[in-house]
């Protein structure tokens, strides 16, 4: 459980993506403890029944986030967050992004209009990422180039097949975010 | 037969019934940068620490008895005590200053998230994957 005590650096990768494309799944594939999930605070406007001026308010709900590790040597561990790509949470974004490596961007390619926002959220906190389009093995392949074209992503972003379901597909996605990462620090 | 509001839900350890602000005892959340997701803490086990160890709340005893043997990060502290993640800073914070628990940030703040962080991490996955 205990994470080695020569530990000193803790890096982190968001798993990013709308509901339901598979952040889960893919941090459980890749994660080396039992994936585990923080409770975390977000302001919200909103108006109650008896605000009769109907100025939105602000209330506080918690939103679960999911998360996984990977000791990658006796110094360095990575972990790795699943960060809801709605708009409503971008206070954890803040906190997320800020040191965060980099981002990699599940999309199903059956619902690419939802993951506009997500690409926006990554976009706006500066995050480089890559694209991994979840694929179920015994489903059609998806062009990538038409998942290129249609989230008009740069020709530098990989964009990379995975199914999250399974750990090496999961790590290959992984890595070819990180070899992004790499040739984008020049 | 009537049931009252949330009698079907799963008990968990923090009852909504306890307010968060008596279980981090009114007190507010550390700055942004203090506490991150995954800054790495443990116990120091330190002697004076054992007498105020004595005076902790239920809910902070808890985050001691988790770091008592080793490194966890903040978020995996939420993560096994199911407390919310600011009520964890905030405990965090109080029994950093009553010497109980020590901090290490995530990358030294001298260092950028720089290349040879990066290919370190690059290195690590192709170890414990293949590539």
């Amino acid at each position: 459980m205990y994470l080695d005590p020569d530990v000193s650096h803790a890096v982190k990768i968001l798993i990013v993506g709308h509901f339901g494309v598979g952040k889960t799944t893919c941090i459980g594939s890749l994660s080396e403890i039992e994936p585990l999930r923080t409770e975390e605070e977000i302001t919200e406007a909103s108006v109650g029944f008896d605000d009769l001026s109907g100025t939105p308010d602000k209330t506080t709900t918690t939103v679960a986030m999911d998360f996984g590790r990977l000791t990658l040597s006796d110094t360095l561990v990575l972990y790795l967050f699943g960060t809801p790509g709605q708009e409503r949470f971008k206070e954890m974004w803040e906190e997320l992004s800020r040191g965060a490596l980099g981002a990699l961007v599940l999309v199903d390619p059956e619902r690419l209009h939802e993951s506009f926002p997500v690409l926006d959220l990554v976009e706006r906190f500066g995050l480089t990422y890559a694209i991994a389009v979840n694929h179920f093995e015994g489903t059609t392949h998806y062009p990538l180039d038409e998942v290129r074209e249609a989230l008009n992503l740069t020709d530098e972003t990989p964009v990379v097949e995975c199914d999250v379901r399974d750990e090496n597909s999961s790590a290959q996605a992984l890595i070819t975010l990180v070899k992004h990462l790499m040739s984008q620090l020049g | 037969m009537p049931e009252g509001p949330g009698q079907d839900e799963e008990l968990e350890l923090t009852s909504p019934l306890v307010p968060l602000f008596v279980i981090t005892n009114g007190r507010a959340l550390p700055p942004d940068h203090e506490y991150e997701h995954t800054t790495l803490v443990t116990a120091t086990g330190a002697e004076n620490g054992q007498v105020a160890a004595r005076t902790l709340s239920p809910e902070a005893g808890q985050v001691m008895d988790l770091v008592a043997d080793g490194f966890l990060s903040v978020a995996e502290v939420a993560g096994h005590t199911h407390l919310p993640l600011g009520v964890v800073r905030i405990l965090l914070a109080q029994l950093e200053e009553d010497s109980l628990i020590l901090a290490r940030t995530p990358i030294p703040r001298a260092e950028r998230v720089d290349r040879e962080l990066v290919s370190a991490v690059l290195e690590g996955l192709k170890n414990r994957f293949g590539a």
